[in-house]
């Protein structure tokens, strides 16, 4: 028996991420309750190793571990938005979990391990591989959003989204069970290298495929398969909605991308109308039943999902440029979306209060630097020139009209014109409504002044000068398509 | 040496200090309203400063686009940040560092958060700037939405009543045209790549392979692209019927954003029409012209016949706008140079006329809190040197020669009228429809005895809003005269954009 080498070096961020988790759960028993906080500097201090680590990964690229593992662009692409993404929301609970007095460095613990599985599965090359680190992921994820355990609505969020979550893997593993029947592979390069070949059985490799859309479809959350969102979004603590709304999302289209364009290029026509219908029939649900949500963490969760059609658009364009433009946005909308979740995490209060939208009344004129920062993170939502969100949507339409898909194009503009309705009414709020209280009792600790900075510079820098990241997110998009 | 670095790079200059004056406002202490505003108007000045460098090296003989600047952008995607300027965009640019100064002075009312204010007020210009410079379709685009949220800000936070409602309307009217021509920008940018193997959305690039043949659109394709852009334009301009989010944002809007919203923001349809509409789809121009000054003419009608029934000032300055803007759109789609040469003429008078108007009624109102023309009469008694400035103001907008609404429509008219007489009689009626409204109003608010209590004591013109007057007042006789210095820079680029069009029928030799 061969036993592959192993190169630890390839796989050094995950491994960095795991390692600090399963410390921080060693230490937790043995620091003081007080001090707590410590635990969320070390993981973010593990997250910056982890980032460091991605030097050394990236000087390894290639194939690893029997072909199980992939290092190129495209996962280098992911690991940085989802190292990100933890940092951010990392930076954003530290205060949070104080003032809830839910102050446990599991939260920590578990933030990191579903992080390193969505780091898992953008450098999966392998189906089984794909399911561990979903449901490494996954779980992680439902123990997070039931975190506020007393609270029912917690309870609820993580309940619902257990059982669907569950429901939908089991679809994806049904789904590896029928590929591996058909093509006798789970790697994704040698399930393409065998749909080569006539002696297949075509019909089983379309219900694998079907399988493992549904599947995915519900992991980065598009309509039809969208029911879940809005209250598991409003339940969680909310720097883990803002969590959830954009690395499981990221996670889940690096995998959705990757093993459809690797895997199953040769029945693209197949599947890419489905990605169309999904794609529009996305757009035009989040973005209309966003207008007429009051909680601004419910509105949120239907502008998720509303986002997540637009790069369902790319998607369709199904051409190296829509992949790159997927990518792209897919960075531009986290860093937008997590400044976002910041503003509200301050906002909401203990026990979310205050998550209604009319509760913004008047930010501006006695916060006016949090209402300024929120207008910038909406307008980059919404997709105004200048900001990232516009240069995500422009180059996502630049490539749907490349690929001939003018329809679906005017119905992602247009369905963006409805969203300047809902971002733009929060605004209204904030600047134009009287204020209904002080606003004296927020907290604006140093950790979360760090995350809106950070979200707020990456917001600007993507929208004006998005050149650098875009060139590589071309160059990564290249590792997808072969 | 100097001279040529200011030249180089003068439009970047102009379009952005308003910008950089924002950004300095940022470190002003939120109360010190008094230097945020005195800072505030200096920078507009001195941008309009800046802009007089445009006009004064401006050379009248070339149709070439001038002061260019061209610095790659986003060069993976052929986007560059190109701007130029021409006959056609040099004086909308004046207008715009005119009228903006003027603006900040009629906004000494605003005390309530007065610092983000005449921050949206400094952005508001750099947008409005920039559409006017752009020459790269991306970057046009930029600034054409980049200009929405200051505006709406504007009207939603320092407006009247129902000021959310008109700026939520401003800002989706706009939006829903303004979208699906970023699609055909987009669209645009494929069809010429493809044929011409180069991946730009520099505009000149793609027109003269249009011009020239290279890049060869079919019928149904030009018919969609000009239908995405004209729509844009069209709402904004506003073109009957897609005016009704026009008297709604003009009414809530504080005086300034009135004046800048009638006097630059409206410009910016006209402009677009010019720019892109007419030389990227000649053919699909021609094919509508009809249908599309039709409705100029409805408007024109309509606008006046509406004007006419307001009881609110505001309003009725409002709907004379649908009205004379209808009037643009005429000369522009009667491809004639006189027509084109009086459209951006009165785009100019417009901008100029109407921006005073705002700044009128902006002064009673500021006085009595109302603009419902029942509530004034026998102003003269107690103003008069207020009801001088309105009667220059009300006959320049009505057309009285040697003013400078007579020469704009004037060759509207005229040109009109070689291409179609039914359309150009018609227009005329417009004219003295706008007669009737003005000298009513003018009569109601002005003549006669003072019989409302509240009235007996208002004073005259202070020297702030002396000086925002007197400029426009300058520029009302000095257009009406010297109509000829404004027509003549435009020569080479509306003769260029005929060519461009594909028709030459001028058929008078007669010019002011």
């Amino acid at each position: 028996m061969n036993i592959p080498p192993i190169n630890i070096a390839a796989i050094l961020p995950a491994v960095v991420l795991s390692i600090a988790g399963v410390a921080i759960m060693v230490a937790e028993p043995f620091v003081d309750r007080a001090k707590k906080s410590i635990l969320g500097w070390c993981a973010l201090a593990g997250v910056i190793v982890a980032m460091l680590a991605l030097f050394t990964m990236a000087d390894n690229r290639g194939q690893w571990y029997s072909n199980l593992w992939i290092v190129d662009d495209y996962s280098i692409f992911f690991h940085v938005i989802f190292l990100l993404i933890a940092a951010v929301t990392i930076l954003t609970s530290i205060d949070f979990l104080a003032r809830e007095q839910i102050n446990h460095g599991e939260f920590y613990a578990l933030l990191l391990f579903a992080t390193a599985g969505m780091l898992m599965m953008s450098g999966s090359n392998e189906l089984m591989m794909v399911f561990i680190a979903l449901e490494v992921m996954s779980i992680a994820t439902y123990v997070l959003a039931g975190f506020r355990r007393t609270d029912l609505k917690s309870n609820e969020s993580a309940l619902k989204y257990f059982l669907l979550g569950s429901f939908s893997s089991a679809f994806f593993l049904y789904g590896v069970a029928l590929v591996f029947g058909a093509t006798g592979s789970t790697n994704l390069i040698g399930i393409s290298e065998a749909m080569r070949s006539s002696d297949i059985q075509i019909t089983l490799v379309y219900l694998a495929a079907a399988m493992m859309l549904i599947s995915l479809c519900f992991k980065v959350a598009v309509a039809p398969f969208h029911i879940w969102v809005p209250d598991v979004y409003e339940g969680a603590p909310t720097p883990i909605t803002g969590f959830m709304s954009v690395g499981p999302k990221a996670a889940g289209f690096a995998v959705f991308l990757r093993v459809f364009m690797t895997a199953f290029p040769a029945i693209q026509d197949r599947w890419i109308s489905i990605i169309w219908m999904v794609a529009a029939l996305t757009m035009v649900l989040g973005n209309v039943i966003a207008v007429s949500q009051t909680n601004i963490k419910r509105m949120l969760a239907y502008s998720s999902i509303a986002h997540a059609g637009y790069v369902a658009v790319a998607f369709a364009s199904g051409s190296r440029r829509g992949i790159s433009a997927a990518l792209f946005y897919l960075l531009a909308y986290s860093v937008t979306n997590l400044g976002a979740f910041a503003i509200v995490t301050i906002l909401s209060r203990s026990e979310d209060k205050l998550t209604n939208i009319s509760d913004y009344a008047g930010l501006a004129s006695k916060r006016p630097g949090l209402a300024a920062l929120l207008t910038l993170f909406l307008l980059s939502l919404a997709g105004v020139p200048g900001t990232a969100g516009f240069a995500g949507k422009f180059f996502i339409f630049r490539s749907s009209v490349e690929s001939g898909l003018v329809w679906l194009t005017v119905i992602g503009v247009v369905t963006t014109v409805v969203s300047f309705y809902y971002y733009l009414y929060i605004i209204v709020q904030m600047y134009m409504r009287d204020p209904k209280e002080e606003f004296g009792d927020l907290r604006l600790a140093g950790s979360l002044k760090l995350a809106l900075v950070i979200a707020a510079v990456g917001t600007l820098y993507l929208g004006i000068l998005p050149t650098r990241i875009l060139d590589w997110s071309t160059v990564a998009a290249l590792n997808a398509l072969r | 040496m100097m001279d040529a670095l200011i030249t180089n790079h003068i439009l970047t200059i102009v379009t952005f200090t308003p910008a950089i004056g924002a950004l300095l406002i940022l470190f002003f202490k939120r109360d010190h309203v008094r230097s945020i505003r005195a800072f505030a108007l200096v920078i507009t000045v001195l941008t309009f400063i800046f802009s007089l460098h445009l006009i004064a090296h401006f050379n009248s003989n070339t149709a070439d686009y001038q002061f260019s600047v061209n610095i790659p952008w986003i060069p993976s995607f052929g986007i560059s940040y190109q701007m130029g300027v021409d006959g056609i965009s040099v004086f909308l640019i004046l207008l715009t560092t005119l009228l903006t100064p003027l603006s900040i002075l009629a906004s000494y009312s605003i005390t309530g958060r007065a610092k983000e204010y005449f921050i949206f007020m400094l952005l508001l210009e750099t947008g409005v700037l920039g559409v006017f410079v752009s020459l790269d379709l991306f970057l046009f685009y930029v600034f054409w939405e980049v200009m929405l949220i200051p505006m709406y800000f504007l009207i939603g936070v320092w407006g009247g009543e129902r000021r959310i409602y008109a700026a939520m309307k401003f800002v989706l009217y706009t939006m829903i045209g303004s979208v699906l021509m970023l699609v055909a920008i987009i669209a645009l940018y494929f069809l010429h790549g493809k044929a011409m193997g180069t991946y730009t959305f520099s505009y000149p690039q793609i027109l003269s392979a249009i011009s020239s043949g290279r890049l060869l659109l079919t019928p149904s394709t030009e018919l969609y692209l000009f239908l995405a852009f004209f729509l844009a334009f069209a709402i904004k301009v506003p073109l009957f019927p897609f005016h009704t989010w026009l008297p709604d944002a003009h009414v809530e809007a504080p005086t300034a954003g009135s004046v800048m919203l009638a006097g630059v923001l409206l410009k910016m349809g006209t402009y677009g029409m010019l720019r892109f509409s007419l030389p990227l789809f000649p053919n699909v121009s021609h094919l509508f012209a009809p249908l599309i000054t039709f409705f100029a003419v409805v408007g024109i009608i309509y606008g006046a016949l509406v004007a006419m029934v307001q009881p609110d000032m505001k309003k009725l300055v409002a709907y004379s706008s649908v009205s004379h803007m209808g009037f643009i759109v005429l000369g522009i789609f009667s491809f004639t140079t006189q027509g084109m040469e009086g459209a951006i003429f009165q785009m100019l008078n417009h901008g100029v006329s109407t921006g005073a108007l705002f700044l009128i009624v902006g002064v009673i109102y500021e006085r009595r809190h109302t603009r419902l023309i029942n509530e004034f009469g026998g102003l003269a008694n107690k103003m008069p040197v207020y009801a001088a400035f309105f009667m220059i103001v009300t006959l320049s907008s009505i057309g009285l020669p040697g003013l400078n609404g007579f020469v704009g429509e004037f060759l509207i008219l005229l040109g009109t009228f070689g291409a179609n007489k039914t359309r150009a009689v018609v227009a005329a009626i417009g004219v003295i429809l706008s007669a009737v409204y003005m000298l009513w109003m003018y009569q109601r608010v002005i003549w006669g005895d003072i019989n409302n209590e509240k009235n007996a004591h208002l004073s005259d013109l202070f020297g702030r809003e002396k000086a925002m007057l007197i400029p426009l007042i300058i520029m009302i006789f000095w257009m009406g005269v010297y109509s000829g210095n404004f027509l003549r820079p435009m020569d080479a680029s509306v003769a260029r954009l005929l060519g461009q069009t594909g028709k030459h029928d001028v058929q008078y030799a007669l010019k002011p």
